[in-house]
């Protein structure tokens, strides 16, 4: 590496801020887990934890809120990813609290609501005092105003009026039996870094991402790949397109995209030239209202 | 004038068809947010009323970080005749229905040339404890002033507590222009007046622009209104400032965060120090010091994220290998034989307080200095600030909440310090109420004395 000038570049600058952040939390908190989904951003954010450590394994397990809609491509690459690094997989699984009675089924099929008392009962159940979530300050304008290291009281609420001032890169861990801290490594990425550093890491992603000839139908001006969750409806008639997925979310809720970017360069090309955010686009869940992230965060939601 | 950015963007494509990523739009697109670039933190501060979520909304689209859905949200919510491009940036509920901002808030947008953390900083509530927030990591500070009110109270205290957080540039806004005529006299009179202003302050490097957020005029491009301004547009300012010569690569400091050993058959007998340069150059060969034990060796390899490097320098992260098997451990400080740092018991500092219980002498607390934590007990209070007047009242028996003052703290271990002065990363602490364990207040060292 020749850099006579000792500047570091945005995506080396955000990359070693992330590794800080999540040695600092190893080293200050007890018991820390990892949330991963096998989407992009959590993607990205266990690579960083692995260099962070490395040649060590990642000292922490990490955990998965599986809501039992899951794309199985998605899944099949949680579990391998998991394998290949050696740390342990923690599923808090929504339909096993659907069964146990914990939580009920909303009527518009969203899990995202009741992701939460399972994801707060997991954190309980194995004693989490931190957890680290892959969330961006750009997607959302309640996460633009949330710290690096974000309190939680004992139910894992948010308190948007109450944060702790955070200053430079002090962060402050500290916590009473019961509370428990939030981490977002990736708090300062933007998309269009998650996308590059994947490419210049040369990260593995699930297939999904890319685009590929799916079978899909139309639903309110959404494209949806026809799959186990998504049946066609009276009306609907099926067609197939060349789509792929900008947000892997629930299976059953999750749009596809027209799109021609079957490498991460050309999903590189589309989204520098699109004007659309990824969750206005094309998750259904976000357009409740314009606070949907700020009310599900004060329940204790990442 | 020809606009002075170098920025040109493709334009908006229809949503329902695919993005043609072979297009020349899109290997232009590519071009431009691919290349290698760096990082300028940038805090603002000003209030509703003069501007500065209108000045932030206005780069954020100007530079087009602001999507398309987001501006339809905005324009659809705007009163009057304008798109309200303040909508933008207030992100919580309460804002939104009570019209102020609560928090500081991060925003994001790029240019070819660089890529911008924007922390945006209330103007009224809980003040100086936001603003003293965002402008820590900032390597640049924009303050506006209402081109019709000229410098207020208000500014005078940003441009303190820029100062006291020794952000190396600070670019003042001159703002509503248009409401004052494109007056060059009425300009003038405010870049004087701040100038003059910010030589008592040790601000190293100040840029006055006079602009119209609401209009755009010399903001993204120059305006045909102000023929009599030869200066940048405030984005090509922030494009071309120079930061490289801010950091400290000449006292080389490493705390010690984490200590990595694999304990694997692979990699038996790997101990690294994991931590993030905080200033200064390692190379491989090095010879270092150890503190607190002052104990020296050599440093036998440097692991970056992708393998071993040549040398380190901030902000890297990094692993360290050294050559003899000390005793390290968190907390711990590598620096070189010949330029350590104090180590002290005894701190002196500029503190500002974050709390509603005020600081008060023989109070005990917690202190998280680097990646060190120990206890302290306020032994004194030598002054407190007033942050508008720069008075200093030595009668002053305690700071209350957003209040500065000058404290001597004692603390239980060594700390490995320099004057913040010199060194924003070994010369800054914070202070933890040990009950309630929130974050109380920030400091930082200055000679004693």
């Amino acid at each position: 590496m020749s850099t006579p000038d000792y500047r570091l570049s945005q995506l080396e600058t955000l990359e070693a801020e992330s590794v800080h952040v999540i040695r600092e939390v190893a080293a200050e908190l007890e018991r820390p887990a990892l949330l991963f989904s096998g989407g992009k951003d959590s993607i990205v954010m266990l690579e960083l934890a692995r260099k962070a450590f490395a040649p060590a394994r990642i000292p922490f397990p990490v955990m998965h809120v599986d809501t039992g809609l899951n794309f199985p491509d998605v899944l099949e690459f949680r579990d391998k990813r998991v394998a290949e690094l050696g740390v342990q997989l923690i599923v808090a699984s929504v339909p096993d609290a659907m069964a146990r009675g914990v939580v009920k089924e909303e009527p518009n099929g969203s899990r995202n609501r009741i992701q939460t008392p399972v994801l707060l009962d997991a954190v309980e159940e194995h004693g989490f005092t931190a957890l680290f979530g892959g969330a961006r300050r750009d997607e959302d304008k309640a996460r633009a105003k949330e710290r690096v290291f974000s309190f939680r009281d004992e139910f894992g609420q948010w308190d948007p009026k109450n944060q702790r001032p955070e200053l430079w890169d002090l962060y402050n861990g500290r916590i009473h039996l019961g509370e428990s801290i939030r981490v977002f490594p990736l708090s300062n990425w933007t998309e269009l870094d998650i996308w590059q550093y994947i490419l210049r890491e040369q990260i593995a992603i699930p297939p999904l991402y890319l685009a590929q000839e799916r079978e899909v139908v139309e639903r309110q001006g959404m494209l949806y790949a026809v799959n186990e969750f998504i049946r066609p409806k009276d009306g609907e008639q099926p067609f197939r397109a060349t789509v792929r997925y900008r947000t892997v979310g629930d299976a059953n809720l999750t749009a596809a995209v027209r799109s021609e970017a079957t490498t991460v360069e050309e999903v590189i090309a589309e989204i520098a030239v699109t004007r659309m955010t990824e969750r206005g686009a094309t998750r259904g869940d976000d357009k409740v209202s314009d606070a949907a992230m700020e009310d599900r965060k004060k329940e204790g939601y990442f | 004038m020809a606009s002075n950015t170098d920025t040109t963007y493709p334009t908006v494509t229809d949503a329902d068809e695919p993005v043609d990523v072979h297009s020349p739009v899109a290997e232009h697109a590519v071009e431009l947010a691919t290349a290698r670039k760096d990082i300028l933190r940038i805090a603002t501060a000003g209030s509703v009323d003069d501007g500065k979520s209108t000045l932030i909304g206005r780069l954020l689209y100007d530079s087009k970080a602001i999507f398309e859905d987001q501006y339809e949200a905005v324009a659809r919510a705007s009163k009057g005749d304008h798109v309200d491009l303040a909508l933008l940036t207030d992100g919580l509920r309460a804002e939104r229905e009570q019209g102020i901002t609560i928090d500081v808030a991060y925003r994001y947008f790029a240019t070819p040339r660089r890529t911008f953390i924007l922390a945006d900083t209330p103007g009224h509530v809980q003040y100086t404890r936001n603003m003293v927030t965002g402008a820590s990591t900032a390597d640049l500070a924009i303050v506006l002033v209402d081109a019709r009110k000229g410098m207020v109270e208000q500014s005078r205290r940003h441009a303190f507590l820029a100062s006291l957080l020794r952000v190396p540039h600070l670019v003042v806004a001159v703002n509503k222009m248009d409401l004052v005529d494109w007056s060059e006299e009425v300009f003038e009179a405010i870049a004087d007046e701040f100038s003059a202003f910010a030589a008592k302050l040790s601000v190293p490097d100040l840029t006055v622009v006079p602009i119209s957020a609401l209009h755009g005029d010399n903001v993204v491009t120059h305006s045909a209104k102000t023929p009599w301004y030869e200066g940048p547009t405030l984005l090509h300012h922030l494009e071309h400032v120079h930061v490289a010569s801010d950091r400290n690569l000449t006292d080389a400091r490493f705390p010690v965060q984490y200590v990595v050993r694999p304990q694997t058959e692979e990699h038996h007998d790997y101990r690294g120090y994991a931590g993030t340069v905080a200033s200064g150059v390692f190379r491989t060969g090095d010879d270092v010091q150890v503190l607190p034990s002052g104990l020296t060796t050599t440093i036998a390899g440097i692991d970056g994220p992708r393998g071993p490097v040549d040398e380190a320098f901030p902000p890297m992260a990094v692993t360290l290998r050294l050559a003899d098997d000390l005793d390290v451990s968190r907390g711990d400080l590598v620096c070189k034989p010949e330029n350590a740092p104090t180590v002290t018991q005894d701190l002196d500092a500029l503190v500002c307080w974050m709390a509603e219980e005020p600081l008060r002498p023989r109070q005990r607390i917690a202190v998280k200095h680097t990646t060190r934590t120990v206890r302290a007990v306020v032994k004194e209070l030598a002054y407190r600030l007033d942050v508008n007047t720069l008075h200093r009242d030595r009668e002053a028996t305690e700071l209350g909440l957003n209040d500065i003052g000058r404290v001597r703290l004692r603390v239980t271990q060594p700390l490995f310090v320099d004057d913040y002065t010199r060194n924003r990363a070994t010369g800054r602490f914070i202070l933890v109420d040990e009950a309630t364990n929130a974050t109380v207040g920030a400091g930082m060292l200055t000679p004693a004395g």
